[in-house]
């Protein structure tokens, strides 16, 4: 397949919802060490890990619980400043949280006394936008969640489902050119969790913003990513990078065809013999 | 309510009939004047003007105690809570001037303060202060930190931070705290109102108990808890829109 053909499309589906995502969305990560705590307590939570994500792209950070892909997606938003090493998103060093890096959690982190619609205004609110603006733009991303009926609900009278939509949403309503998704679905039942991962897709689809989405589930990065990128356990650092040419769009039933099934070996192969040459490196 | 109002109802039968029997049994109800007598005297209240400037006088108080309490109370309780030099300053002497009951201010208050009426106001404005501060402490600690990551992912600055999700955030424990405030601030109102020489339904109070009006003293006192009740529920009341969300969940 023709790869600026692709992105030609997924551009011009972005302006449905006024997207510029067009080249913006550039993470390069380098040699960045966070280290927790001083002297004989410290900890090394990420060690000296690179990685260059072009925009648009859709990368899962892929490993067990406690191997630090929370602490490597903080230092893109912001909220952990790297021990050693810089975080650049289009050529900027990042020093601190900010509106062109959406976040979505796991837990729900919707403002319980907002309602759904003022929850997603929230960014172009405090950016000083107008009544109608935001009133605008919230109308565009209920509707994309398909939530439009809920709009004047509170976050509490939603499923989690609903919940997370929500806080896609928000998260999109400022048009960030990289979207960063910690275990977002990881509270949600397998049911709810697989519609909303097609959902997602979809959304991004539309979008094309860069997605940078930490699991720890194989299946779940296989089906998401373009790319998967393995973490081992402490300290954290990206073992393997590996690409996934599964054709999009993606669709549930493909999750346990024969070339998915294949991938999902390799990966976990991958991810054994890289995990057993750390641990025989540690080891000596 | 149908419970509420029935024990209400048996408690005042309860009064009616010890002071009937004049019941003397460790607890000596010989000189406790009956719920009739004092209803009566309630009513020949009512038909004076003085009654209600008593009552009008200390509403007053409350009013002019309280805001200033709840206006302090919540902005040290922020200030506290967002700065850790701020509450290692001020902390201590809310530790220590706490416990101190309104009447045991009585004397300094008069020897500090220019008027009777501010000296009275300050004692009420203590009782309603510490409620409310250590409330508002609360509420803005227990911010859930993830609601601030949000909001600085999406682009709020501090002063929009404060407004929109560490003040909502608190504002269920806030109300807690003015609701407690208004209620000891009656409390103090009391205490303070030994001070006044001429009005309020606190020193209505203490005027029958040095006159020996048996009657009027519980008058006082039933008036002070009525009040107290009622504009309790009144600042619960005013905070209820701002809490509308709460009772949506679920
Ligand atoms: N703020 C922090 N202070 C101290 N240690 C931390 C902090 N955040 C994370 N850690 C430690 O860093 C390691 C990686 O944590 P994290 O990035 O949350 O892992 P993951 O998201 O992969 O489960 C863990 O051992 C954790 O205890
Ligand atoms: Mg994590």
């Amino acid at each position: 397949m023709n790869v600026q053909v692709v992105s030609l499309e997924r551009h011009s589906k972005a302006k449905r919802y006024g997207g510029k995502s067009g080249g913006r969305g550039h993470v390069e990560i380098k040699d960045v060490t966070v280290r927790f705590g001083h002297g004989a307590d410290a900890q090394q939570a990420v060690k000296e890990t690179s990685l260059d994500i072009p925009p648009g792209q859709f990368v899962c950070l892929l490993g067990p619980s406690g191997c630090g892909k929370s602490t490597l997606l903080n230092c893109v938003a912001g909220y952990v400043k790297p021990s050693a090493g810089t975080v650049l998103v289009d050529g900027e060093t990042v020093k601190e949280p900010g509106p062109d890096r959406g976040m979505v959690f796991q837990q729900y982190s919707l403002f319980p006394w907002k309602t759904i619609r003022n929850n997603i205004a929230f960014g172009p609110m405090v950016a000083g936008r107008g009544h109608t603006e935001c009133s605008s733009i919230a109308n565009t991303f209920l509707e994309m969640v398909g939530l439009t009926r809920f709009a004047d609900r509170y976050p509490a009278e939603l499923s989690g489902g609903m919940q997370q939509r929500v806080g896609i949403a928000r998260a999109l309503a400022n048009y960030p050119s990289v979207l960063l998704m910690d275990e977002p679905f990881g509270a949600l039942d397998a049911q709810t969790r697989l519609m909303m991962q097609e959902n997602l897709l979809k959304i991004w689809s539309e979008f094309g913003t860069t997605v940078v989405f930490v699991t720890h589930d194989v299946d779940e990065a296989i089906f998401l990513a373009d790319r998967v990128l393995v973490m081992s356990a402490s300290p954290g650092s990206v073992i393997a990078d590996l690409a996934v040419p599964l054709p999009r769009p993606r669709l549930a039933k493909m999750a346990t065809a024969p070339d998915f099934m294949q991938l999902k070996k390799q990966c976990l192969e991958q991810i054994r013999s890289e995990s057993l040459k750390a641990f025989e490196q540690q080891d000596r | 309510m149908a419970i509420s109002l029935g024990a209400l109802l048996a408690g005042l039968v309860l009064w009616h009939l010890v002071t009937l029997y004049k019941l003397d049994f460790y607890i000596d109800f010989e000189n406790v004047p009956s719920p009739v007598r004092v209803g009566s005297s309630f009513l020949a209240h009512l038909a004076t003007q003085d009654f209600y400037i008593h009552i009008g006088v200390s509403m007053q108080r409350i009013m002019t105690g309280y805001l200033l309490a709840a206006v302090l109370g919540i902005t040290a309780g922020v200030v506290m809570a967002r700065s850790r030099i701020a509450r290692a300053a001020i902390y201590p002497y809310i530790e220590i001037l706490r416990p101190i009951p309104a009447v045991a201010w009585i004397p300094l208050a008069i020897l500090m303060w220019p008027t009777e009426e501010s000296s009275i106001i300050y004692i009420t404005f203590l009782g309603a202060l510490f409620p409310i501060v250590l409330n508002t402490l609360h509420g803005v600690e227990q911010t859930p930190e993830v609601l601030v990551r949000a909001a600085r992912s999406l682009g709020a600055s501090r002063l929009q931070i404060l407004w929109h999700v560490v003040l909502p955030a608190a504002l269920p424990s806030i109300a807690a705290g003015l609701a407690i405030g208004m209620g000891v601030s009656w409390f103090s109102l009391l205490a303070g109102e030994i001070i006044s020489g001429q009005y309020g339904i606190g020193y209505f109070t203490w005027n029958a108990y040095s006159l020996i009006n048996y009657p009027d003293i519980v008058v006082g006192m039933l008036v002070i808890g009525g009040l107290g009740t009622l504009s309790t529920y009144a600042v619960r009341l005013f905070m209820r829109p701002f809490l509308a969300w709460q009772r949506r969940a679920r």
